[in-house]
């Protein structure tokens, strides 16, 4: 069979916004939505008539979907989508908003991720999460991702050796990222000690291994270069994409995810390789999840995640930079944003406009999205390689 | 190992009662598949008709084929435990009030990836064990591992405890301990490790032997309770209510007609005043003070038994008004069911066929002897189903009534000739 992707020529991510997360909030999810959507027409310099195509991702709309949200904010669209994915969302929604800018269905398509946190929402959003979550997880006492990762960090640890100590590095690491980062809940340095004798969450997790629900939006612009050009915004080109659903459905625990299946892919349509990346956003609501993700897309073999880690330094100045945000276990994970918040992240050190540390020459960057505990593990992977104005054609 | 439960203290009536709290009960109607066979104590999975495949959680297409023929199969339930967890948190009253709580991710040999409770005598992981299903308080069925091989005051781990109803050290009323199933059901419950058993009593006048060797017992205490009396039984509330945990209704009243054979409505009417206003009336009286003590301490209330019969299921013509009888009050036992589910109390159902008793005289063998049935009874508050069908005859019908009810009738209408 022959195959043949095309590549997104001249498509350009650009007016990457984070709102400040708040840990509750008595508004909707549409409040968020509609404050990142204006954040980004302002940072745009666009008028909302001149947006055309719109992307959805929200835990919280409910009972609405991006449909309602086109009346609810006055929008008249020719292209809409709505990509209830979590944390792959982001990157999805990239994928499908290129696309469409790409064949001429959009203009330009405005991908915006959003929910609220009231006190008792992610309770209920977990009860409710997936059929196989209510039959078969939620009534065991663990609601949502806690237990499946703790099986998988546990597993991990036995398996390949890793130490609370490797986690916990990644963990300070991200949070020293966060002290920059002004919109990051956590405003307070992390210490080994600390994150070691935190209180225990479900073993071996303990809480810095957790993600702080919240609420939040994130939002990114594809256009194409000439349009972005025209309206004088910096901007980061789509080399690459990959995204996969349910990939490895017999292995008995998530050792691997579906970037194992797809990264030659990524990397050969980009052109580029693993040693040319000089920023990663890892999806990264465990810290076990980020070391999979260093794995799978190749920056160091399965199993060698420990390793890597012990090698390398992961905050801005360090030797790998990774989730230069914070990434969510320190900024806040605000449910579906918590899918956009690397990539959006990556696409403002590529632009050159960091709201925190700025990684020294960024050229190339990698982001990964994961999401989807539907039962046992997480179903949806994804990765998107940009780059900044100027890298590699 | 699993240290030997103690018995608790005599409670502190300073303290205020908690509050029963239930395991979330939110189940997909497919899902409730598992709940149906758990309820009669079995693990079975969906098996695709056209492939095999046996699958978990339950869907509504086979995942290898397509396939929507899909039928639940016992399964034996041995498995590697892959990992496990033990949880600090939990978003749920429930378990919040139960931490540390231990969780793991068994591979079955007949091949899903189960999510189960697990039991703490089960090795770390990786290791082999069994899983089954088990009726939680919510009366949903969930899984839960245990290890290979039984071990030493296995039933006394404090998980495994939420999901059964065990006798030790709780305090059961028994309604009708004179008769030779009533006076073997006290002695089976004294054995168990019963704190105190109440036996109850009709009919002072009327000698049962062998009733009077049960008071020599250092657990019974003699309750005079006669169902078919209302103030009798709110007597007795009143006198016991608040202390029941377990509630055994072996009252029944079984006379051999059916229609044609007797003129008037005397003795159906006295099989309905035992069977199903005896039960309406010790619910009304007792079922409240039950429900209040769902999570009281250690030995809180936790089951109310109702003595039905097989015959609840298909009319027995010889024993006709009787059998009526008895489905009135299987309906019955459904309300009351629902109403005591949340409070976390089960409501088991026992379905014997003919007990070896002289009402069954003439029913031929095999009949099922009273120790038997009281054994049986025990063996259910230990376990974790809410519908038992003791002895061979209740095992066949009950097979024939699931296979085609309309034919189980004929056949029984044949009988009656």
């Amino acid at each position: 069979m022959i195959r043949h992707r095309a590549g997104y020529d001249d498509i350009v991510v650009t007016a990457p916004v984070t709102l400040p997360y708040v840990r509750y909030s008595i508004h909707g999810a549409h409040w968020f939505l509609a404050g990142a959507l204006a954040a980004l027409l302002k940072r745009a310099g666009l008028d909302k008539t001149r947006i055309d195509g719109l992307c959805v991702s929200s835990f919280t709309l409910s009972p609405d979907t991006a449909v309602a949200l086109t009346q609810h904010l006055g929008l008249t669209l020719r292209w809409l989508d709505h990509v209830p994915m979590g944390g792959a969302c982001g990157v999805v929604a990239l994928r499908r908003a290129a696309r469409a800018v790409q064949s001429g269905d959009a203009q330009g398509v405005a991908c915006i991720a959003g929910d609220t946190n009231h006190t008792d929402s992610f309770r209920l959003n977990l009860a409710t999460f997936s059929q196989f979550a209510r039959d078969a997880v939620y009534p065991y006492g663990s609601g949502g991702a806690n237990a499946s990762f703790a099986f998988l960090t546990g597993y991990y640890m036995r398996s390949y050796g890793a130490k609370r100590e490797d986690f916990g590095k990644l963990c300070i690491a991200q949070r020293a990222n966060a002290l920059k980062f002004p919109h990051a809940l956590m405003k307070k340095p992390l210490s080994l000690e600390e994150y070691l004798t935190a209180r225990l969450i479900a073993e071996p997790l303990r809480l810095f291994d957790c993600v702080m629900p919240c609420a939040g939006a994130e939002a990114f612009l594809v256009l194409r270069r000439g349009e972005a050009e025209a309206l004088g915004l910096p901007y980061a080109r789509v080399l690459s994409t990959i995204e996969r659903h349910n990939a490895f459905p017999d292995d008995p625990i998530q050792f691997r995810g579906g970037w194992a299946l797809d990264r030659d892919e990524l990397y050969t349509q980009a052109g580029v390789g693993p040693r040319d990346i000089d920023v990663l956003a890892t999806y990264d609501d465990y810290p076990v999840i980020s070391l999979m993700q260093m794995e799978d897309l190749g920056f160091c073999d399965k199993g060698e995640g420990p390793d890597f880690v012990r090698r390398n330094t992961f905050t801005v100045d360090g030797s790998f930079p990774v989730n230069t945000s914070g990434g969510q276990l320190s900024v806040g994970q605000a449910g579906a944003a918590g899918g956009f918040l690397g990539l959006v992240e990556v696409i403002r050190q590529l632009a050159g406009q960091p709201l925190g540390g700025a990684v020294a020459n960024a050229k190339i960057g990698l982001a990964s999205g994961f999401g989807m505990i539907n039962y046992d593990r997480g179903l949806c992977s994804g990765a998107a390689i940009l780059a900044a104005r100027g890298g590699p054609a | 190992m699993t240290r030997p439960l103690l018995r608790p203290p005599r409670k502190n009536p300073v303290v205020r009662t908690r509050l029963p709290t239930l395991p979330p009960a939110g189940r997909s109607r497919v899902a409730l598949g598992l709940t149906a066979a758990a309820a009669r104590d079995r693990f079975e999975l969906q098996v695709c008709r056209d492939c095999g495949t046996v699958q978990y959680p339950p869907r509504e297409a086979c995942r290898a084929c397509l396939s929507q023929r899909l039928d639940w199969r016992p399964q034996d339930g041995t498995g590697e435990l892959v990992s496990e967890t033990t949880l600090w948190h939990s978003h749920e009253l429930f378990y919040r009030e139960r931490m540390p709580w231990r969780l793991g991710l068994v591979r079955l040999d007949c091949g899903p990836v189960v999510v189960a409770h697990l039991h703490g005598d089960c090795a770390a992981a990786p290791s082999r064990v069994r899983v089954r299903a088990a009726l939680d308080r919510a009366g949903q069925a969930t899984l839960i591992a245990l290890p290979e091989k039984d071990t030493p005051n296995m039933a006394d781990d404090r998980q495994l405890r939420e999901m059964t109803c065990d006798p030790k050290f709780r305090k059961v009323l028994i309604t009708d301990a004179k008769t030779a199933l009533g006076q073997a059901m006290v002695e089976a419950i004294a054995a168990a490790g019963a704190d105190i058993v109440w036996a109850g009593y009709a009919e002072p006048w009327k000698k049962a032997p062998g009733f009077d060797r049960l008071k020599a017992l250092p657990q019974v205490a003699p309750l005079p309770l006669d169902l078919t009396d209302s103030r009798a039984v709110k007597d007795a509330a009143g006198e016991i209510g608040g202390r029941v945990d377990i509630l055994i209704n072996t009252a029944d009243y079984h006379r051999n007609y059916g229609i044609a054979a007797r003129n008037g409505l005397d003795a159906a009417r006295a099989e309905m005043d035992m069977n199903y206003f005896g039960l309406l009336r010790l619910a009304q009286e007792f079922a409240p003070a039950l429900r209040g003590r769902g999570a009281d301490g250690q030995s809180s209330a936790v089951a109310w038994v109702n003595l039905l019969s097989i015959f609840a299921l298909s009319n027995f013509p010889p024993h006709g008004t009787y059998s009526a009888s008895k489905a009135a009050a299987l309906s019955l036992a459904q309300c009351l069911r629902a109403e005591l589910s949340a409070a976390g109390v089960r409501v088991i159902n026992v379905f014997p066929g003919p007990i070896d008793d002289e009402w069954s005289q003439l029913v031929p063998p095999p009949k099922i002897a009273p120790a038997r049935l009281a054994s049986d009874i025990v063996e259910a508050l230990r376990g974790a189903a809410e519908d038992i069908y003791p002895g061979d005859i209740a095992q066949e019908w009950l097979a024939r009534w699931r296979d085609n009810p309309k034919t189980l009738e004929r056949e029984l209408a044949a009988a009656s000739h």
